[in-house]
């Protein structure tokens, strides 16, 4: 079984609640931080622990909030970004569902350090349900002394509030998240500045994913130090990693950062293998904006080593042959997918989520859903496939946030591995509308197709 | 009208953020008036909701238009908001769709003549490990089947009645 930090007491009936969580331990690392450390202090730890956000990005946490500017008599704000939105993602839902005072007490641990007195989580309108649960832990924590004023005679004053999002995704880009909180639509801010200096209200502000926050804690508990021990080289701890798709146990895991994607998706501790004895065709490995891998690739790199969980290991190869850990939004395609079709999938989502504020990406995502739709309903020309190609490389780079990116990854990495399938889809269109490509040509590795030049 | 409890949680919303910045209580009072006024917003209630902010009916108009929670026109009763997005679609969200189509005799984006249900696709909704499913009210129901649908059907005309 490999180490837990997060989810190491997650199977104790009632953990939800405040006096489970107090009695196993929780609270604990709230208590050293605020009792006994200075926020430099706890600040130095999480340097030492070499967190890196969570949320998909894998920005040093620590670096970040030393960013934060401390101009005289301005609040400073701490944002949970709770907006998981990315598809292929649903562990922060997990995370605060299940263990909510595991990211209360983080929260309170980050306030401290960055000195801020008010916290907002802002959470994803669809996760209806949750803000009750989150608003009951904030209640309890705050009957026990751990929230309001003068936090267990520390003189700390901390309040958290949830906001509900109402449906879109860029909200999960921390400009747009604060546009949002402001009560604005979600069009993301022109950086510099960054909300480190002018963030919500324009005060400073640091944004951060949930299991980021929640991270502070196990940290605090062992320490930087120990904490870092965890993982392998600059993917230090532990990570959670969202499983969906075509394998037998779909859910949330937390792994130690030293496990092969082979034993993520074969072990019966994690994905559980492939049902109904299909083979692997292909995967998205940290949410679907990161490239999509064909099998070979996805289990070893281009050098031939075994391709491991954690951020160097995946992004090994760079976009030509490697891909992102991005958010842990693990997503398994069975030999019976069709890669067409999954990637209209994401080129229509990405265009429904476009803000619309830069025309490479209004208007390119919703081209090239509609040369991705063709090509699927057996309408497509060859022509199309570079169309394809040249759409996104002009969104990639030349919009405000990285939403165009990430409409851009997945169009590019499915032509680059699997230009064959949208060729096959092209000149059979008759049978492209019936069956799906399958593995007719997969049993060989799959060349790096480098599309014609444009 | 908001009613008398209504409005004390608008004020309790509006105390979350530092004085001045109310505005910032837009999103959660248009999830309440939608809720209060039919599950939908109309302009009516836009400019209701602008006044009770003290901002301008467009600021609200554009924040409604931005956001896909907020329904600009009336709907069914029981929405089913079916996620259609890649790790659904790898489940057979497809499936789902034409079955709830055909069952309910609307295509998406209608309403049954009856008034009860209201077919809408939807994208990503983070329950990708368990998929395929739906967003109905408040709630996520998840691995469906077309039984699963039946009986969920079953459910709200039962409710309704």
């Amino acid at each position: 079984m490999g180490r837990k930090l997060l989810f190491d007491k997650a199977h104790i009936e009632g953990i939800r609640y405040y006096d489970v969580y107090r009695a196993n331990g929780g609270y604990g690392s709230a208590e050293k931080a605020l009792k006994s450390m200075s926020p430099e202090q706890v600040l130095d730890e999480v340097k030492k622990s070499g967190l890196r956000g969570r949320g998909g990005a894998g920005f040093p946490t620590g670096m970040k909030w030393s960013f934060i500017a401390k101009p005289e008599g301005v609040p400073r704000y701490l944002v949970c970004n709770a907006d998981e939105s990315e598809p292929g993602t649903f562990k922060d839902r997990y995370l605060m569902e299940f263990i909510p005072h595991l990211l209360i007490e983080g929260l309170l641990i980050s306030s401290y350090t960055l000195g801020c007195n008010s916290c907002y989580i802002y959470i994803r309108g669809e996760y209806a349900w949750i803000p009750d649960i989150l608003e009951e832990a904030i209640a309890d924590a705050k009957k026990n002394g751990w929230l309001g004023k003068n936090i267990q005679g520390t003189g700390f004053d901390l309040e958290i509030y949830v906001q509900r999002g109402a449906g879109a995704y860029i909200c999960g880009e921390e400009t747009a998240l604060i546009e949002s909180l402001e009560g604005k639509r979600g069009n993301p801010r022109i950086k510099p500045p960054f909300p480190a200096v002018k963030g919500l209200w324009d005060c400073p502000t640091v944004v951060n994913n949930v299991e980021t926050l929640a991270t502070v804690v196990p940290i605090l508990r062992i320490g930087g130090e120990e904490y870092a021990k965890y993982g392998t080289g600059k993917s230090t701890g532990t990570k959670l990693i969202s499983a969906c798709g075509n394998i037998n146990k779909p859910g949330v895991y937390e792994i130690e950062m030293n496990i092969s994607v082979e034993e993520f998706i074969y072990s019966d501790e994690y994905c559980g293998g492939i049902p109904n004895g299909k083979r692997l065709k292909a995967c998205i490995p940290g949410g679907s904006s990161v490239p999509i891998l064909p099998a070979n690739l996805l289990l070893k790199t281009a050098k031939g080593e075994p391709r491991m969980m954690t951020y160097e290991s995946l992004s090994d190869g760079g976009f030509a042959t490697g891909t992102m850990l991005g958010s842990g939004g693990f997503i398994v395609l069975d030999e019976d997918q069709c890669i067409v079709k999954n990637t209209l999938t994401f080129a229509r989502f990405y265009h429904h989520e476009s803000c619309g504020q830069c025309s490479p990406c209004r208007e390119g995502t919703g081209w090239m859903k509609r040369v991705l739709l063709n090509i699927e309903n057996g309408k497509g020309k060859m022509s199309d496939i570079d169309l394809l190609w040249d759409i996104q490389r002009k969104i990639e780079g030349n919009t405000i946030c990285p939403l165009g990116d990430a409409a851009a990854w997945p169009v590019a990495a499915a032509i680059r591995h699997f230009r064959d399938e949208f060729e096959w889809h092209v000149l059979h269109p008759e049978e492209a509308t019936k069956r799906n490509y399958g593995l007719a040509h997969y049993a060989d590795p799959l060349e790096i197709a480098a599309p014609a030049a444009v | 009208m908001f009613s008398e409890e209504k409005l004390n949680k608008v004020k309790e919303i509006i105390a979350r953020y530092p004085a001045g910045k109310q505005k910032s209580a837009l999103i959660p009072v248009l999830h309440l008036a939608q809720e209060e006024f039919g599950g939908w917003l109309s302009s009516e209630t836009m400019d209701y909701v602008a006044s009770l902010l003290q901002i301008k009916p467009i600021e609200v108009y554009e924040v409604a238009t931005f956001y896909s929670m907020f329904n600009l026109k009336p709907v069914g009763k029981y929405v089913f908001e079916v996620c259609q997005t890649g790790p659904c679609m790898l489940r057979g969200s497809d499936n789902i769709i034409d079955y709830i189509k055909k069952k309910l005799d609307i295509s998406v984006g209608e309403t049954t003549k009856d008034g009860l249900f209201t077919l809408k696709t939807v994208e990503c909704l983070g329950a990708c490990g368990y998929a395929p499913m739906m967003q109905l009210g408040k709630h996520y129901r998840e691995h469906l089947t077309p039984e699963k649908v039946d009986a969920i059907i079953e459910e709200c005309r039962s409710k309704a009645n």
